[in-house]
């Protein structure tokens, strides 16, 4: 399992070292190219080191990703991704980062969902951050945040 | 002696404000595990925007400087240590906590901190505008060398493989390349249109340091964190301060090991904590009390780490190289602020640096009388749940992201940056040489571009950037820094065998 991972992971770095190094010989005008061609060809010569090594067996280093780890982030990550890629633009920032920071306390809390308790302490970490996050950067630092059908 | 007279700026009203703030809010980032020295100072980057670049500085300086003493806090009370460099702070540090001597381990371990922190400011006042004076009689072909050396050089010490380090700084590098073409303005590399204007270092420093930590917060799941704080009895301050002078030996080791690693790239706290610790066990005369609670190995350890922060600025400063991945994130803070370090930095703006300087020897005061008297409650935040941290890491990245030029591609390269490094760490990839690759890109470039349209007028390019005493040095630096550590994973392999 851990072998395959590694195989992926630098099979990954490979390919974008050999798009890399494809488009930094054949774009034009050359001479915009001529860093990026030094650059690429190391970087693809110890991407295929890595993949070759990889795919012998060798690569030890790092432990990897359990399914275990996996199953845990999967939550966090698909609320996070929602949150940045849509929900910011669709509800506005402020909304947005509201529902999805209440959304990751209630998916990682350890406490049990029937207590009400509980549910009372997130609603009120979720306020205070978000009251925070208002104050300094709409009302301190002036930063315009996307809107969208609400702040 | 020119750094005495920029003292004024420090003592303003807003300066000790950021001060005071810096170092307490550093202080509890610090205490809190998996809140590295490296990501606070990310995460606090953007909030520096509006101010002047004195006292942008200040702030990160501060927090510098603070994060590295606050994870003493939680290393001592809870056995986690803040951040890596406080590794060897446990050790002993827990043990006499245990023993009911909490708030003694914590004053001697700020102690230290303060006399190894200062040691080495005024290593980093004393020794850099010599090596900048030095670095002067620099050109194109020598400044492309120091950039390759600034990657490669942590690039084979940071990660856990000599290859995956180096090809995180080519990563790095190339990422740097994306964007318009300074000489003829060609769009290289734009894939997407968040892309147009490059990758902006800031968000790319947050997601590379703090996405990483919020997934990893993730990945541990609905876990209870049960951590047990020991109480902390009251003990007299006096009698700490003469417990630290009288362990004059820890003091010594500790503060001259913590300068020496701080002064080469790349090497960082946790090796100048964990080497101090062990040669002050070695050499004293209680050897079997290390490790039960001896005042020597917390001393050593701290006085390490704090010694290491002020001369891992010195290559940063003059060289553009930064110590530490720390010094590598506030590389990228000077950089947003229009200043450029290298050897004519204290000739062109003596008004900001001896300020930033002089506000970390008054931060290291600072940050002893608030470390030890907050110490406590820096402990009951570090045990804020992780699943409220990784909430809050998440928040302040994407609004810390989008604000440095109020645009949701930054926001995009940060969570695209961070993921894509989080799963990279997890087989062996360092974040470390991938953000000096992406920081010194530029500047390499520049270089070299520069460098080989002169050689093109004179004898070429491989007689350009080959020969000359200077040239032949630093490539040989280059091939050593990697024939070490090539050599070191090697020996550690066969040995582990």
């Amino acid at each position: 399992m851990n072998i395959f991972q590694h195989r992926l992971a630098s099979g990954f770095v490979a390919s974008i070292a050999i798009i890399v190094c494809y488009i930094s010989f054949t774009r034009q005008p050359s001479d915009a190219y001529l860093f990026p061609r030094v650059i690429s060809v190391f970087f693809l010569t110890l991407a295929l080191w890595t993949f070759v090594k990889a795919l012998m067996g060798l690569s030890k280093v790092g432990n990897g990703l359990s399914a275990y780890m996996f199953k845990n982030m999967l939550p966090g990550v698909l609320i996070s991704s929602v949150y940045l890629f849509f929900a910011a633009k669709f509800f506005g920032f402020y909304s947005a980062t509201t529902i999805a920071f209440f959304l990751l306390l209630t998916a990682y809390d350890p406490a049990s969902y029937s207590n009400i308790n509980s549910w009372v302490k997130r609603i009120i970490i979720t306020a205070c951050f978000i009251a925070i996050m208002y104050t300094l950067f709409a009302k301190i630092l002036v930063v315009y945040t996307p809107r969208g059908m609400f702040i | 002696m020119d750094f005495i007279f920029y003292f004024g700026e420090v003592f303003t009203l807003t300066s000790m404000l950021l001060l005071i703030g810096g170092t307490i809010g550093g202080l509890i980032m610090g205490a809190t595990p998996g809140l590295s020295p490296t990501m606070t100072v990310a995460l606090l980057i953007p909030f520096t925007f509006n101010m002047t670049p004195v006292h942008g500085l200040i702030l990160l300086g501060a927090a510098y400087t603070s994060t590295v003493a606050g994870g003493a806090v939680s290393a001592i009370l809870l056995k986690i240590p803040g951040a890596p460099a406080n590794i060897a702070t446990t050790l002993d540090g827990n043990a006499m906590a245990r023993k009911g001597e909490g708030a003694k381990a914590l004053q001697l371990s700020f102690i230290a901190s303060l006399i190894g922190g200062i040691f080495g400011v005024f290593l980093l006042i004393f020794l850099t505008p010599i090596l900048a004076k030095m670095a002067n009689s620099f050109g194109y072909s020598h400044t492309f060398w120091l950039a390759i050396i600034g990657v490669t050089v942590i690039g084979s010490l940071e990660a856990g493989s000599v290859v995956k380090g180096l090809l995180s700084g080519c990563i790095g590098m190339w990422l740097a390349t994306i964007g318009f073409d300074d000489i003829q303005g060609v769009k290289r590399f734009v894939f997407h249109p968040a892309l147009g204007g490059g990758v902006n270092i800031i968000p790319a420093l947050i997601g590379l340091f703090a996405i990483p930590q919020v997934i990893s917060m993730f990945a541990k799941g609905r876990s209870q964190n049960n951590v047990e704080q020991i109480k902390v009895k009251k003990h007299p301050i006096s009698k700490a301060f003469r417990e630290v002078f009288s362990r004059k030996r820890a003091v010594l080791i500790g503060t001259s090991i913590g300068s020496l690693i701080g002064l080469i790239p790349g090497v960082g706290g946790q090796i100048a904590g964990l080497l101090a610790y062990d040669q002050a066990k070695k050499l004293s005369p209680e050897k079997q009390k290390f490790g039960t609670g001896h005042s020597e190995g917390v001393i050593a350890a701290e006085s390490a780490n704090n010694a290491m922060v002020g001369p891992s600025l010195v290559p940063l400063l003059t060289l553009s190289i930064p110590g530490s991945p720390t010094a590598a994130v506030l590389l990228g803070g000077l950089i947003i602020h229009g200043i450029f370090p290298g050897p004519t930095l204290f000739q062109q703006y003596p008004e900001v640096i001896w300020p930033f300087i002089n506000s970390m020897l008054i931060g290291q005061i600072l940050m002893c009388i608030f470390g030890i008297y907050i110490a406590s409650l820096a402990a009951r935040v570090a045990q804020v749940p992780q699943f409220v941290m990784a909430a809050i890491v998440l928040g302040l990245a994407a609004f810390g992201s989008f604000a440095v030029q109020q645009s949701m591609g930054d926001v995009y390269v940060m969570v695209v940056l961070g993921t894509m490094m989080y799963f990279l760490e997890r087989f062996g990839f360092s974040a470390a040489p991938l953000v000096l690759g992406l920081i010194l890109g530029p500047i390499a470039e520049s270089n070299f571009v520069t460098g080989s349209l002169i050689s093109t007028a004179q004898n070429g390019p491989f007689v350009y950037f080959f020969t000359g005493g200077l040239n032949i040095l630093l490539v040989s630096i280059v091939i050593l820094s990697v024939g070490f550590s090539i050599w070191s994973e090697f020996n550690s392999k066969r040995q582990s065998q």
